[in-house]
């Protein structure tokens, strides 16, 4: 069994997510965050357009939303329409629920 | 002749391949073993060949395990999924079994190590996937009390099938009671009787259950089979392919009569709609279809698994949107749900739409 000391190597790190805010403008442009700045700028605005494209085709749609929630296994995101932007609260199923009110 | 299983494994490192390569082939089922050195290629080798086990490393440049898992999940939910990892982080174990992975395992560091991979190996390779109740998955409900009247056997069975959860009372071999959720004797046991899947546990007969159910288990079972016979046909004329939806629908209208909805809306593609309590259909589908293939690919890109469920809360409609066996469903909500009550009550319409 000599051999499994080979199976340990060392590689690019994986993808760790994080709990945290960030609120952005109507364009989707990222205007302020409490994610470290471990995690990958272009996924927050990845996230950023996707909720922000979600809201648009919601009231063209004529379904106008006020909040947004999106469950995955790993990550719940929760994102509250502020103004034609949105303040988004990524949460881990480790960590704490974000500290905010659903009217 | 005995089958020889076909497993795949993914590392980036050639020489770990080919350790892997030895040690699993040492296994007694002796099954075929071929390798991938990157997650793009395991995903080529899947799409030409069936596999019954996929064991992955988590650290691969380009794509790493997290992500293939993502897409090994979603295109083959019936192969079997192993990750092999020197990744000591709880938040990647957990992430891990959130995709439904099967086994999660440090890179063995001892012999006793070594042995029980393996046995848990030989232990994925040999296990048949089948649909049925967990503990007798070739046996439908139907045998269970079959069964259970023949041996003139007394229990109380207790299924759950996601969060419903639904008892039979059999007394001395006769179906006396059964019950769930605000059905009592015989709908009951016709509603319980038609889930498909989930689980069972048998708890101790309670012989002064009162009576409602005076027909023999035979006079029962049957009725019960040819109303299932009859739903099935119903179902399957509805979805025949290249057909539209038909009106009338009883799994939708039976959706649409869930406490606190006010309109659900089903879709297969953009264009094959049908709806229950909604006068103009396709803005609402639109939107839907775009909103669950957007948030499916950011989980894929995030690794956070599968897209579980979207929720929008606004002042006129709440509304609700998942996929569950390749449709779209979205739901309608009354505006004084909160979103907790929302996620809990569309689990509901999940599991009643998959039963």
């Amino acid at each position: 069994m000599g051999f499994l000391t080979s199976w340990f190597k060392s590689s690019k790190p994986l993808l760790q997510l994080h709990s945290g805010s960030f609120s952005m403008d109507r364009t989707g442009r990222i205007l302020a965050t409490t994610l470290p700045s471990s995690f990958p700028r272009n996924l927050v605005q990845t996230i950023g357009q996707c909720i922000a494209l979600t809201f648009q085709e919601a009231h063209t749609a004529q379904l106008p939303l006020e909040e947004l929630i999106v469950y995955y296994p790993g990550l719940k995101i929760t994102a509250r329409e502020m103004r034609g932007g949105a303040i988004v609260f990524l949460s881990t199923p480790n960590s704490s629920e974000p500290t905010h009110k659903t009217s | 002749m005995e089958i020889r299983h076909k497993v795949l494994l993914v590392d980036d490192d050639p020489d770990l391949l080919e350790v892997y390569r030895e040690t699993i082939a040492m296994l007694p089922s002796g099954p075929e073993i071929h390798t991938a050195s990157s997650g793009a290629r395991a995903l080529a080798m899947l799409e030409k060949d069936a596999y019954r086990l996929i064991v992955s490393d988590l650290k691969m440049p380009k794509m790493d395990g997290l992500q293939l898992l993502s897409v090994v999940r979603r295109k083959y939910p019936e192969l079997r999924t192993v990750v092999l990892t020197s990744v000591v982080d709880e938040q990647f174990r957990s992430r891990v079994y959130a995709l439904g992975v099967d086994l999660y395992w440090h890179k063995p560091g001892s012999e006793q190590e070594m042995t029980q991979f393996l046995e848990c190996m030989e232990s994925l390779l040999g296990r048949e996937y089948e649909g049925g109740f967990r503990g007798v998955q070739s046996k439908s409900l139907v045998d269970l009390v079959q069964l259970e009247c023949i041996s003139q056997s007394s229990a109380v069975l207790r299924i759950t099938n996601g969060p419903f959860t639904g008892r039979i009372w059999v007394n001395t071999g006769e179906v006396v009671d059964a019950e769930t959720e605000e059905l009592r004797g015989e709908d009951a046991f016709q509603k319980i009787l038609r889930w498909r899947a989930g689980n069972f546990e048998f708890l101790p007969a309670e012989p002064h259950r009162p009576r409602t159910i005076f027909k023999s288990y035979n006079a029962l079972l049957l009725e019960t089979a040819q109303a299932i016979d009859e739903l099935d046909h119903a179902e399957t004329s509805q979805q025949f392919p290249g057909q539209p939806f038909q009106s009338g629908s009883t799994g939708l209208t039976e959706l649409a009569q869930t406490e606190g909805v006010e309109f659900v809306l089903k879709m297969v593609a953009e264009t094959k709609i049908d709806s229950r309590g909604l006068e103009n259909p396709e803005r609402i589908a639109g939107w839907t279809f775009q909103s669950i293939n957007r948030f499916r690919a950011l989980g894929e890109t995030l690794q956070a698994g599968t897209l579980e469920q979207i929720t929008g809360l606004g002042l006129q409609r709440n509304v609700a949107a998942a996929q569950k066996g390749g449709t779209n469903l979205c739901v309608g909500w009354k505006t004084d749900l909160d979103a907790g009550a929302i996620r809990d009550q569309m689990k509901k319409i999940l599991t009643l739409w998959a039963s």
